[in-house]
């Protein structure tokens, strides 16, 4: 399985959507921050999170994070989970490492590896970038808590690390739906416009009226989990819920993607 | 045969009574084969016949409907491991365009293991990619990405190497190069299953063959007992024809007598042929021309796949090995 993944870290190395999704999570904090500065210059410093965002840089990724949540972060993940199967089928080189040594389930396992690091690197890569040039626009600053209380700089910076981790949970279940999608529709586009739907289809279905008792249990409730972690006392409940609604979505995709890998006649390619 | 080989043992390919079907499609139809340790073996049939569908259960890439299929006595279906000693390519082999070759065959080695890194060098060398290794594949041409799928193959250091159309698509010369490559390959003691519509290659190279029709296995044997089954056929033409046709009907061994481009046309055997000639100047009817046409693997395989030839059909209808 580490074959596996050491050989897909690699071959991501040699592809183009790998840098367009984390070349946009290193790109969009720069640009928030530059946008933030431009309106400060000219005066427009009333803008929804202003007082967080020029009271310290470390509120940066946070609110970086409540945006990007609807569509940013969904995409990126997808564009590697979406593609890393169905780039096999379009090859055609399942063929070519099926009648090798390994087992299907190593290189599964080895795909769903590289596509949770991929993840993983770009929610991290995005909020360190946005975490130095937030800082570097408003400083290295005690923060605020959402329940108004002020935390240290040091802690406030220990908070923004675990909220981004906290926020990979939603994000570790987009990577399961972006997996079974790849598998099963075999096309790269499908499949990462297809996770990117799913995403934005559940948030959707969050704005219905006289839905609001699903609100709770549905994926894009979960995005917003890490904000528990910025009320004083920190509020875990919408934290352990998102691990186990996000559990009930990412566990059977990712369950029926590996036995759709398992299972399927290469018949084509 | 090889020596090399192990004269006991499972057979490398063992396949009995395999099936495919999609839907209401029957692509393969109960098909039966073996083959041998050292055999280069061809297998052959039409567009649609079922051949790649066969090599793809062979390899294990999907599952048969009904029947087994048995590689080195192992079943590809249960596990990779019954692909050790085995390698090949179905259609075209394929890589990641956007890595060279050297790196697509350190992917596969890697995947590989037992120490398939190491022979790298030898294999680019062999396949003559050596130079070109540190292009990417993306800029390969068809023959180079043939002969990148041998390499691939031969990091497996395999015993029984299972080959779909290997020249097709190859330019005379690029189809010389592989013929050569795989006479050398079996030379050293690879048994081989040659899937190719070139018959020509195929009955240079192979020592046997199985040919198939539409999902179904037609004949299964060697080339030299198919062509035996099919007898000679001769061409006489005489002083006298009319006498000639007539000594040639009551001649025993003589079969499928016609006339074809103002010659008497007919099959049988060599001391049938000795026995008519002497019966044919007993009779008045001198001799001008008796000479054999000699009976290619193309003309039986297109009788044994269509319609075909009369002049050959009955004459295989029955041959030595004929599958069940």
């Amino acid at each position: 399985m580490l074959t596996v993944y050491r050989w897909e870290l690699r071959k991501l190395r040699y592809q183009k959507r790998t840098y367009i999704g984390l070349g946009a999570a290193v790109i969009v904090p720069i640009l928030f921050v530059a946008a933030v500065h431009f309106r400060n210059h000219h005066g427009h410093d009333d803008f929804a999170f202003s007082s967080y965002l020029n009271r310290s840089g470390l509120a940066v990724p946070l609110v970086i994070l409540l945006f990007g949540a609807i569509w940013m972060f969904p995409l990126i993940t997808a564009l590697v989970a979406g593609d890393i199967i169905a780039s096999e089928d379009h090859n055609g080189t399942l063929k070519t490492i099926f009648t090798r040594s390994l087992e299907r389930w190593q290189i599964f396992a080895g795909k769903t590896l590289t596509a949770v690091t991929y993840g993983v690197a770009a929610i991290l890569l995005n909020g360190t970038v946005a975490i130095v040039v937030g800082c570097l626009q408003s400083g290295f600053n005690p923060l605020q808590s959402l329940s108004g209380t002020i935390v240290s700089a040091p802690k406030g910076l220990e908070l923004v690390y675990v909220s981004l981790l906290i926020y990979l949970l939603p994000i570790l279940a987009i990577v399961c739906i972006g997996l079974l999608l790849s598998a099963i529709t075999r096309n790269s586009a499908a499949a990462v416009v297809g996770t990117l739907m799913i995403s934005l289809l559940i948030q959707l279905i969050g704005i219905l009226p006289g839905l609001g008792a699903v609100q709770p249990y549905l994926l894009s409730t979960q995005f917003n989990a890490w904000q528990g972690l910025l009320r004083t006392p920190i509020d875990w409940a919408p934290i352990v819920q998102s691990a186990w609604v996000c559990a009930l979505y990412g566990l059977p995709a990712l369950a029926a993607a590996f036995l759709v890998f398992l299972r399927r006649d290469v018949a084509g390619g | 045969m090889s020596d090399e080989q192990p004269a006991d043992g499972p057979p490398p390919i063992e396949v009995r009574g395999l099936v495919k079907r999609y839907g209401e499609l029957t692509a393969v139809a109960g098909v039966d084969l073996t083959v041998q340790p050292g055999d280069v073996y061809g297998y052959l049939g039409p567009n649609g016949a079922g051949k790649t569908t066969s090599l793809r259960m062979m390899l294990g890439l999907i599952r048969p409907t009904a029947g087994t299929v048995r590689l080195f006595g192992r079943d590809p279906m249960e596990s990779v491991a019954a692909l050790d000693g085995v390698a090949g390519f179905v259609e075209a082999p394929t890589f990641y365009p956007y890595l060279t070759g050297r790196r697509n065959l350190e992917l596969l080695a890697a995947f590989d293991g037992h120490g398939a890194g190491s022979r790298i060098d030898e294999a680019l060398a062999t396949v003559e990619l050596a130079d070109r290794a540190k292009d990417r594949v993306g800029g390969y041409s068809h023959g180079m990405r043939q002969r990148l799928g041998i390499a691939a193959s031969l990091l497996r250091a395999p015993k029984l190497l299972l080959l779909d159309e290997p020249a097709t698509g190859l330019d005379p010369a690029g189809m010389r190069d592989m013929r050569l490559l795989i006479r050398r390959l079996a030379d050293d003691g690879m048994t081989v299953l040659l899937s190719s519509h070139l018959l020509a290659e195929v009955e240079e190279l192979c020592n046997r063959v199985a040919i198939v029709r539409s999902g179904k296995i037609v004949y299964e044997g060697e080339i030299a007992a198919l062509k035996r089954g099919a007898g000679t056929e001769y061409g006489l033409s005489t002083t006298d024809d009319e006498r000639a046709l007539a000594v040639c009907r009551a001649q025993p061994g003589v079969s499928d007598l016609h006339q074809k481009h103002g010659r008497i046309v007919f099959t049988a055997d060599e001391p049938t042929a000795a026995q008519l000639s002497q019966a044919l100047i007993e009779a008045g009817a001198l001799i001008y021309a008796l000479a054999p046409q000699t009976v290619t693997l193309e003309d039986l395989f297109f009788s044994l796949t269509e319609d075909g030839d009369p002049a050959v059909t009955p004459a295989v209808a029955e041959p030595a090995e004929m599958a069940p």
